[in-house]
């Protein structure tokens, strides 16, 4: 026996030992029936041909591996950054289950959101009374400041209507009549997870603002968008917003409830907008949008109010930091400190020690629309060429501003952007025009692992490395981050290819 | 410009909804209102007498074609018939497969989140039967009709239909704004029609807004693909269309709550009327031979 109650061998180790790779070996010959290993490797190379990419980009009813999540996901984010709120999807179980789960796994964090559980029985006759129990249990088991509702798949085909359930709720007893519960339809069969944010942020926003008066008061307001790194990030605007010396809300402020402190206290709810600013933020001057893809429903709105919106798209780099900056301090009337131009000051002289490096380095890019514009600016700036940068979420407006964006820089030429597109047409990107680095989520490690292009952990969700979130990527500071993050990643790859002593290892290397 | 009135025409199936409604539209066209006509029928059959088409390319089927709903451009699915009036359907699957109910809602979600409403004084619904499912209750939902029309008449299942509708607004009434507006009669020329139309609008709290005398000349126009108004508008009939029209743009905010009442009030009804005979219930479910 190879394990044992002494020594207890990670199932990493366990499977290695002969006993199972020989079970493993005779169950393939003897029972699986399967094509000999050569023919196998034959059609594993055929489909990394071109003739096979054009079949796999004619592909027109299926989808594989999409980079994206679905609406109720994004719903759920924008909710967690409300004080003391409480998610509550309206649907079956299993639906939140994965939504908590994949948050817990990216941020190490339990992430609560509960659901209306719905059965058979309500598919049949509707949820309305799951809706009027689920709110009532929520509301004394959980105690939230308030409670927001989405939707699953399941109660958008029969058509439920959260409006009227909300408020049958309420007129049958089951949450006080002045109960804060914002709502959004998030069908998960329309749109990606930034939609569901976009509707969740539009939803809360509306709740708070629908019947209230405007008086301006000079304020800003911050919506930061889905994103992986937003207790990093809010926390970095935050500081950069208080260095200048602004009065602003951030809106959705989830940095909190997903980095919560290990001190015997465990909190279900922690941090976010306060209630009451985020009624008082009807009266700002304007509104931030750090990610213009994926918050469009909610700019419009804010915009209907009467305030003035600056829209970005996920500010990496210098140009865009400035530019963001510069913005900011225009609508807000403040001036930039002089502690961030130090800053800006600092992460050039550190660009420009690097950007060697970087110069000519093909890459290939894919994520959420506005994070990967942002990151391949940054890229740009660089003197990298992002060569297939792709957003399944991405739409048409996005491709033609993502490609007006390559097409502007002698870094760009060549480079193409692709909206809707998968990781299974990634892969017959990396196949047939390789490159050189791989910048996306966790689920690219499966590309670098059939293509061999290095990956570089940039976007949501993170599973298999700790802690990135916590650090951000936007601003001077978090650009630096990005670099340095981007640069590690170039050195290993290089040293790991001049490691053999006398055969590639030339000069003894140990300076880059 | 005056607020939108958004208003809805539910009803038995072959009752003469979309007929009724279109005349009627079209009467309203021609006091001079903007009007858009969202069908909500899987047949796509509610525009056919403004469009003098057979059948519209419905949301559904562009976008089946297009891939998503996302990749459809407005003008796509909107066409201007008589008067202008702007038309368009929701479509939906065919019969046996998929979910119409599903198919009106995002037909008109994206209807509405592309500027379809924008500068018109009325959006009218055309419904299919019943409110069966939570899909074709979206019309009624909150911020959509405020008013829903009943196409009824003197027969049995076509009073039933009408209190089924009323049963599917009161679920909506009591937390929303949604209110009946009240029964049009399409004339069957079954025995006490007005009277017992009468009665069951009093018994749903509601009025009978109009009582639509039958006419051939329907027919003929409707063999044209044209409404009354259009095909022969000094007739006796776009007369009545006209009244009804008129009387649904002076109803505005004058919609009740409905009162829907049992199958047995119901049944009591039609005795009262004499239209039913008080039922032995000795020879209920017997055969012929044996009886």
């Amino acid at each position: 026996m190879s394990q044992s109650a002494e020594k207890v061998l990670d199932h990493m180790n366990l499977f290695r030992a002969p006993e199972y790779t020989d079970m493993f070996e005779s169950k393939k010959t003897c029972f699986e029936g399967g094509y000999p290993d050569i023919k196998v490797q034959e059609i594993a190379d055929w489909t990394k041909s071109w003739e096979y990419r054009e079949k796999n980009f004619a592909r027109e009813a299926l989808t594989i591996n999409p980079a994206k999540a679905c609406q109720p996901l994004g719903a759920i984010f924008a909710a967690v950054g409300f004080e003391g709120t409480l998610p509550f999807v309206h649907g079956s179980q299993g639906c939140v289950a994965y939504f908590r789960s994949h948050f817990s796994r990216h941020f190490k964090e339990p992430s609560s959101a509960v659901s209306s559980s719905m059965t058979e029985d309500a598919a049949v006759f509707g949820g309305l009374n799951n809706m009027v129990d689920g709110l009532a249990n929520s509301h004394s088991l959980y105690k939230p400041k308030m409670i927001a509702v989405s939707t699953t798949c399941m109660a958008e085909v029969i058509g439920d209507d959260l409006d009227s359930f909300i408020k049958t709720a309420k007129q049958k007893g089951s949450i006080p009549e002045n109960f804060d519960v914002p709502f959004a339809h998030t069908p998960s069969f329309v749109g990606s997870h930034i939609t569901g944010y976009d509707n969740m942020m539009k939803g809360v926003l509306t709740h708070f603002w629908e019947h209230a008066e405007r008086k301006e008061n000079g304020k800003i307001n911050f919506i930061g968008g889905f994103d992986g790194y937003t207790v990093g990030n809010l926390r970095e605007i935050k500081r950069m917003f208080d260095l200048m010396g602004l009065d602003y809300t951030i809106l959705g402020d989830n940095s909190d409830v997903w980095d919560t402190p290990t001190d015997g206290e465990f909190r279900m709810y922690d941090g976010g907008t306060r209630l009451e600013d985020a009624k008082a933020a009807i009266n700002a001057k304007g509104t931030v949008f750090m990610q213009s893809y994926g918050t469009e429903k909610t700019a419009e709105y804010v915009k209907s109010k009467g305030q003035e919106t600056l829209v970005f798209n996920h500010p990496v780099g210098v140009t865009a930091t400035d530019e963001f900056l510069m913005a900011i301090s225009r609508l807000s009337g403040k001036e930039i400190p002089a502690a961030l131009e130090l800053e800006r000051g600092r992460l050039l002289d550190a660009m420009a020690d690097s950007q060697a490096y970087f110069h000519g380095k093909r890459f290939a890019v894919y994520g959420d629309p506005s994070m990967v514009m942002g990151l391949t600016a940054f890229l740009l700036e660089m003197g990298a060429e992002p060569v297939h940068v792709l957003a399944t979420n991405g739409n048409k407006e996005w491709a033609a501003a993502m490609q007006a964006l390559l097409d502007a820089s002698p870094f760009g030429q060549g480079c193409k952007a692709w909206a809707g597109k998968d990781l299974w047409h990634m892969r017959s990107l990396l196949a047939t025009e390789p490159v050189d680095f791989l910048i996306g989520n966790t689920y690219g490690k499966f590309l670098e692992r059939d293509i061999g292009t290095p990956l570089i952990r940039i976007g949501f969700p993170v599973f298999d490395r700790h802690h990135h979130h916590r650090s951000p990527v936007w601003g001077y500071q978090g650009s630096l981050n990005v670099l340095v993050k981007i640069l590690d990643k170039i050195f290993d790859e290089m040293d790991k290819s001049t490691n053999m002593p006398g055969k590639t290892d030339y000069s003894y290397d140990i300076i880059r | 410009m005056s607020a939108l009135r958004q208003i809805a025409f539910y009803g038995k199936g072959g009752i003469g909804k979309s007929t009724t409604s279109q005349n009627t539209l079209a009467a309203l066209a021609e006091m001079g209102q903007k009007i858009l006509i969202v069908g909500c029928d899987p047949k796509a059959d509610s525009t056919r007498l403004i469009l003098h088409a057979k059948a519209q390319d419905t949301v559904l089927s562009l976008a089946a074609e297009a891939g998503s709903v996302e990749d459809l451009e407005i003008e796509d699915v909107l066409k201007f018939g008589y008067r202008d009036i702007k038309c368009t359907e929701s479509g939906g699957p065919e019969p046996g497969v998929g979910c119409a109910g599903r198919g009106v809602i995002t037909a008109i979600n994206f209807l509405e989140e592309n500027g379809a409403y924008d500068d018109m004084d009325y959006v009218s619904y055309d419904v299919l039967g019943d409110v069966v499912c939570g899909g074709f209750a979206m019309p009624i939902r909150e911020n959509k009709a405020q008013e829903i029309y009943i196409v009824m008449s003197g027969e049995m299942m076509a009073m039933y239909a009408a209190n089924n509708i009323s049963k599917g607004i009161l679920k909506y009434a009591n937390a929303g704004g949604v209110r009946l507006g009240g029964l049009i009669c399409n004339e069957r020329q079954t025995d006490k029609e007005l009277e017992l139309a009468e009665a069951l609008a009093k018994k749903l709290n509601t009025q009978l807004i109009h009582f639509v005398p039958r006419d051939n000349v329907v027919q003929h126009a409707e063999l044209r693909r044209m409404t009354v108004l259009e095909y022969a508008p000094d007739s006796k009939q776009a007369e009545e269309y006209r009244q009804l029209a008129q009387k649904i743009h002076a109803n505005a905010g004058k919609g009740t709550i409905p009162t829907p009442i049992t199958m047995d009030e119901l049944e009591d009804l039609l005795l009262e009327f004499g239209v039913m005979e008080q039922v032995d219930e000795s020879i209920v479910g017997k055969a012929a031979a044996a009886a």
